[in-house]
């Protein structure tokens, strides 16, 4: 019953989004009877608060200079507004090195986010479609993967990439980041029940290759599965600290996380250089902002496609 | 009536099963063609180093002689390392205080925006998951700042209303501190997970108990939480993974107070520091393989356990 229920609500998903409350195209005809609990929500946004004022005090902070850091009230603005002096001053010290970074990071998780999507949709998709021997144990030993801690795999990764001589290149934080294990598994969930058998038979009766019939009947169904797994490869890649951190050397090639930690240690072992703080807070800002910006714009896919994992997980 | 088809079929059947088992091949190679770039990044860059690690964990390197075979002499040494059972005894914290914590609260909001009573539940949820777009190094610089005693409001709070300075930085305090900071990240990713889950809930299955009175928390006890338990259990084994792998909270943290976090505070970071600043690669080898191995175990008997459990209920039932 899960079963067939969960198909229907993928096949309602998948062409055309409706706002969550509908969504499920279940009916739920006691809503309208249901009183709305002011308790609840006063409780529930003041947890918000928890959630929320961090992030405002990173920004309230990025808006000022350091003197102001130290001498006004945390949560609310200071006298100046500095923020576009802090910002002048992130991309344009060490010759512009920020700047850098940020492409950097942007480089990395969307190749290592496109080149993930596609395996995992590749993959996924055989394994939901086809029948061939081993299948069964393929699909367990990728679905065991998801237990190896992949830090715990960094180190012997790292020696294997200094001695390929990959260390210190784009290469050793592209490829490793490739392996999404638990992407292959929600495409495989996703691929059951968005692509429906009988459309590829009709593919194969009118003489058209696999390949050609993943590409443009297989892929376009995926769609909200393979944004999930783009935007989690992405966020993965992008908030990726150990990775770089042990593969990289020269600067020039740091993403934003292993440059703000190196800008924040410095700042801390300088003591005295007080301007780092405001450097590596306003940086903290800019490298949350596309992330954030992200998953609002993309929520309705990546919402609807973490369900279906979760569903059958 | 299920025989006519059948003596139909095997009329057709070898002109057919010449054609399906031409196709059926084809189909077979396009599917070994379609898993194979995902296997090779797989296996060079996961089943390889996993191998790897387990033989580097057997060589020791001496001055004299170079690499030498030790046998099972890493091992020998990591289980009569204090710093490595130190650093499993935080991550054992962590998992029987921040773990039930973080969950608990996240299945909170989860049933309480899935009530659909509370005003703008849906800005809620969403801001509730935003920390999980947050890097964890971006995070811990936050909190770190946010603890610290200078400018960080907390501090400023406390001592405007008499409290003194408040001191999340010292050794005694930095492991709650670094909770605190998982489960900020971490609560809104699993609320998401959960809420996913009871949004598939049929309908069905709890109006009924609603039209017999029962009351929210009664349905949300004995209906929803029962129905996601799958979820649940995603997120339990998640944040085991997880707590075992803590690095970037200790690594970053260390910048900001060097006092409160040894080298060896989680053993994640420990393996790190063995690596790459104590140049000893094969122990660090052996304490990450022998982490793999305890996250498996626990992974499995954790899994096991709820197996268990949901044979005893239906035996019951």
């Amino acid at each position: 019953m899960t079963d067939l229920d969960t198909r229907a609500a993928v096949t309602i998903d998948t062409p055309n989004y409706r706002p969550p409350h509908g969504r499920r195209g279940r009916p739920r005809p006691y809503s309208a009877s249901k009183r709305r609990s002011t308790l609840l929500t006063v409780l529930l946004w003041l947890c918000v608060l928890y959630f929320v004022l961090p992030l405002w005090w990173l920004f309230v902070s990025s808006t000022k200079d350091t003197s102001a850091l130290f001498s006004t009230f945390g949560l609310w603005f200071g006298p100046d507004f500095s923020l576009w002096d802090n910002l002048v001053d992130l991309f344009t010290t060490r010759g512009g090195l920020f700047v850098r970074w940020i492409g950097n990071t942007v480089f990395y998780a969307l190749t290592a986010a496109v080149g993930a999507t596609l395996l995992s949709a590749m993959a996924g998709y055989a394994f939901a479609k086809f029948d061939f021997p081993g299948k069964k144990v393929l699909f367990s030993i990728t679905l065991g993967a998801v237990m190896i801690p992949l830090t715990a795999l960094a180190l012997p990764t790292y020696l294997l990439f200094a001695q390929a001589g990959l260390t210190d290149t784009p290469w050793a934080i592209i490829v490793p980041s490739l392996v999404s294990p638990f992407g292959v598994y929600l495409m495989r969930v996703y691929a059951a029940d968005a692509i429906d058998d009988s459309l590829l038979e009709a593919a194969r009766v009118d003489g058209s290759g696999e390949f050609r019939t993943f590409w443009q009947v297989g892929f376009r169904l995926l769609g909200p599965g393979l944004v999930t797994v783009f935007l989690f490869s992405l966020v993965g890649t992008w908030n990726n600290y150990f990775l770089p951190l042990i593969m990289l050397n020269s600067s020039d090639l740091y993403p934003l996380t292993v440059g703000l930690a190196q800008i924040q240690a410095a700042a801390s072992a300088g003591g005295g250089s007080q301007a780092a703080f405001s450097t590596v807070i306003t940086g903290s800002l800019v490298t949350v902002i596309p992330l954030v910006i992200a998953f609002l714009f993309l929520q309705r896919y990546w919402q609807s496609g973490l369900s279906t994992g979760s569903v059958k997980g | 009536m299920t025989h006519t088809p059948t003596a139909a079929r095997t009329a057709a059947r070898p002109a057919e099963r010449r054609r399906t088992s031409t196709s059926k091949r084809k189909q077979r190679t396009a599917a070994y063609l379609f898993i194979l770039p995902f296997f090779l990044v797989f296996l060079t860059m996961l089943v390889v180093p996993l191998f790897y690690s387990g033989w580097l964990s057997f060589f020791e390197s001496k001055l004299i002689g170079g690499e030498q075979f030790a046998g099972l002499a890493n091992y020998v040494r990591a289980l009569g390392d204090s710093a490595f059972w130190g650093s499993l005894l935080r991550v054992l914290a962590f998992l029987l205080i921040q773990v039930p914590i973080m969950l608990i609260l996240a299945l909170c909001f989860a049933l309480a925006l899935d009530s659909g009573r509370a005003r703008g539940s849906r800005t809620v949820r969403l801001l509730i998951f935003m920390p999980y777009a947050v890097p964890a190094v971006v995070a811990t610089l936050m909190w770190g700042y946010l603890y610290g005693p200078d400018f960080g409001p907390i501090a400023q709070i406390a001592r405007a209303v008499g409290l003194g300075t408040p001191e999340f930085l010292t050794p005694g305090n930095i492991l709650g501190s670094m909770m605190n900071i998982v489960t900020w990240e971490f609560i809104g990713y699993n609320m998401i997970i959960m809420y996913a889950a009871l949004r598939s809930i049929p309908a069905e299955l709890y109006e009924a108990a609603e039209i017999d009175g029962a009351g929210q928390f009664r349905v949300a006890w004995s209906v929803k939480i029962p129905a996601i338990r799958p979820a649940i259990m995603l997120t339990v084994i998640f944040s085991i993974i997880g707590s075992f792998q803590l690095f970037n909270e200790p690594s970053l943290l260390n910048t900001i107070a060097p006092d409160a976090i040894t080298n060896s505070f989680m053993p994640n970071y420990y393996a790190y520091n063995l690596a790459f600043i104590n140049q000893e690669l094969n122990y660090a080898a052996a304490i990450a393989f022998l982490l793999g191995l305890l996250i498996a175990i626990v992974s499995y008997i954790v899994q096991l356990s709820e197996q268990r459990r949901e044979r005893r209920e239906r035996r019951l039932s």
